[in-house]
């Protein structure tokens, strides 16, 4: 070894040692541990995750992204993602105290989505379907032009593949930045689940924590079958709102999928862990190559070569 | 004449200057008979007058819209209902529990043609307020609504409706009836109904509570309505987290006729007498009626499935997006 080898290594040897002295970030530290919302117990972030985001200790459903829904949901390696690149223009040139355009920025960066639902088709078990998952991390889930275009196209796809639609909702309710044009996606979406229905197809509407406004009282309403998330906070109007309008206080549970469950608005509550099991279970009861408008024939069954990359 | 035309109309703020006008007129009126030298003044503040009638009502803010779109005495789709045809036929209840007074229907004939008409009713008295919830409807009003549509589909009819809603009402019992299902069934059937079906927003258009009646071959506005995601004061508030700045929220969210027109979401915006429809329901009834007459004509030439593939494809094309 001559001197200068001798003068790198030390410099290496001294950075490493400085690495291993350095503290976590409180931001790194905080990342690791997560309190769980209901029972205040602290979790270890990775078995958090490895538990399908679920408190193992009192079984308290957190959020879950898209990109983790989709991971939980299809079978690994099989979801080929739509419409990718999508964004939303500022058709308003929408100004409150900050604009449209930056929030969507700062939006995508918390996020790293470009949009606050994920489409694609992908195999549950085996079985192709078409599957959206929604993200309440980007933008509060909410539903612009993209969201109802995103979810549009993929029903049309549905229509198209004779394949089961599943859309897994989290949402604020409709994007009030692009105003006008947000509302009207409610009537898109809703418009072409109508054709799909038409066609024989199958949808399943998850609701996932929480689902609220125009997405609740559009697409994720109007389910074949309706399935919530244990805990799962639905409803139209926020309780803030109604609790102003009436002047009451309302039920502790109100709003929440147990309580919907009893008001006849879903047909199941269904535990995270369960939920691919049972989506599988439910796919196989419905043969959609059998139904289908006015006794056409299925023109085929589905190119499942298609759906595995 | 109407009844409200007797009474007289309530000047909106920003109208006080033209009221302030009107009175000192009626104060030099009152002396004429004592001093006809005050001729020549009244003439004079009379011109005053006109002039800036005329030009308040050009340069409005989308926030003076929403104050005349509000206006209580704002012509309510009852009162557009008697005036087109005294032989409306009203029909009640949801067939599964309850008869919404928030939300109108029957049979109406207008220009000619026979039709059904549905449209959210918004109250004028205490009492009457209070029956139709100022204009709120219950899941029980999107579903009675839903059967009238369906009534409509099966016998070819087509339909008419006309919204002025600040929303769908928000409350316990709207929840526990799953006011959201209601809206969505709404739009998931009037995407797919065979007849034509004109919407014409009168006053507010309340977010979904507006669109659950509002998905149609052709959306009007009249002039001084306004339509919009969410009420001004919930916008401002969760944007904002201020109750004073509803104005901007107004102007941001632009939510007057003239604007949604340009964005083109509606195909068409009515006229109103000069100062808005509660000046004149006559004129305002005619106005809309000629504008309803002449779409839904165009509307009829059309076959079932043209109809239904019209409506689907105009909403189908709502969005602004890029895919790059």
């Amino acid at each position: 070894m001559d001197l200068k080898e001798w003068f790198a290594s030390r410099q290496k040897r001294k950075e490493l040692q400085e690495n291993i002295k350095q503290p976590l970030t409180t931001e790194e530290y905080c990342a690791l541990w997560t309190q769980c919302f209901q029972c205040r117990e602290l979790l270890y972030t990775k078995d958090l995750r490895a538990n399908l985001q679920v408190c193992p200790k009192c079984q308290y459903h957190f959020r879950v992204g898209a990109l983790d829904r989709i991971d939980q949901m299809a079978d690994a390696g099989s979801f080929v993602e739509l419409d990718a690149v999508m964004t939303s223009t500022d058709p308003l040139k929408f100004f409150d105290t900050e604009a449209y355009a930056k929030r969507q920025q700062e939006a995508c960066r918390k996020s790293g989505l470009k949009e606050a639902v994920v489409t694609g088709i992908a195999a549950i078990n085996g079985q192709p379907v078409a599957l959206g998952a929604m993200d309440f991390g980007h933008f509060g889930g909410s539903m612009g032009s993209v969201v109802g275009e995103k979810v549009t196209r993929l029903a049309e796809e549905a229509t198209s593949n004779r394949i089961p639609l599943i859309v897994v909702s989290s949402s604020g309710g409709a994007r009030m930045q692009e105003g006008i044009l947000s509302l009207m996606q409610m009537a898109k979406t809703s418009s072409a689940l109508k054709t799909y229905h038409e066609a024989g197809g199958l949808y399943i509407s998850i609701l996932a924590e929480p689902t609220f406004g125009g997405v609740t009282a559009s697409f994720a309403m109007l389910g074949d079958l309706v399935i919530a998330e244990p805990g799962a906070r639905i409803g139209f109007a926020g309780r803030r709102v109604i609790e102003q309008t009436i002047r009451q206080k309302l039920p502790a549970d109100f709003q929440t999928a147990e309580y919907l469950l009893k008001h006849g608005q879903v047909d199941m509550v269904v535990e995270r862990s369960n939920l691919k099991d049972r989506l599988s279970r439910i796919i196989s009861y419905h043969d959609l190559t059998r139904t289908g408008p006015a006794g056409e024939p299925a023109n085929g069954t589905v190119k499942s070569g298609q759906l595995t990359k | 004449m109407m009844a409200t035309n007797e009474k007289k109309i309530i000047p909106l703020e920003f109208e006080q200057p033209l009221a302030v006008l009107a009175q000192q007129i009626e104060a030099l009126e009152r002396q004429l008979g004592d001093n006809p030298d005050l001729e020549g003044d009244i003439d004079r503040l009379q011109e005053q007058y006109t002039q800036l009638k005329k030009s308040l009502y050009v340069n409005l803010r989308p926030i003076d819209h929403l104050a005349i779109a509000r206006h209580s005495q704002r012509p309510y789709s009852r009162d557009y209902f008697a005036i087109w045809d005294p032989g409306f036929i009203e029909l009640h209840g949801d067939r599964t529990g309850a008869d919404d007074e928030a939300m109108v229907g029957g049979l109406l004939t207008l220009g000619g043609i026979k039709m059904v008409a549905v449209g959210t009713q918004k109250g004028r008295s205490l009492r009457e307020k209070q029956a139709c919830n100022f204009g709120m409807p219950q899941p029980e009003g999107y579903r009675k609504a839903l059967r009238l549509f369906r009534h409509a589909d099966k016998f070819g009819l087509p339909i008419l409706t006309l919204i002025d809603t600040p929303g769908a009402y928000p409350g316990l019992s709207a929840e526990e009836h799953n006011q959201a299902q209601a809206i969505a069934e709404n739009l998931f059937e009037l995407s797919g109904l065979t007849v034509p079906v004109v919407a014409v927003v009168t006053g507010e258009g309340g977010s979904g509570g507006a669109l659950a009646i509002g998905v149609a071959n052709r959306i009007l506005m009249l002039e001084h309505s306004v339509y919009s995601v969410i009420s001004p004061e919930g916008c401002a508030s969760i944007l904002w987290r201020s109750n004073d700045k509803v104005s901007d929220a107004c102007q941001a969210m632009k939510m007057t006729a003239r604007e949604i027109l340009q964005l083109g979401v509606i195909d068409q915006v009515i006229d109103e007498p000069l100062g808005g429809a509660h000046h004149d329901y006559q004129l305002a009834a005619s106005n809309l009626a000629c504008a309803v007459v002449k779409q839904m004509t165009g509307l009829m030439k059309m076959s079932k499935e043209e109809v239904r593939r019209d409506r689907q494809n105009k909403f189908r094309n709502f969005g602004a997006f890029t895919e790059v």
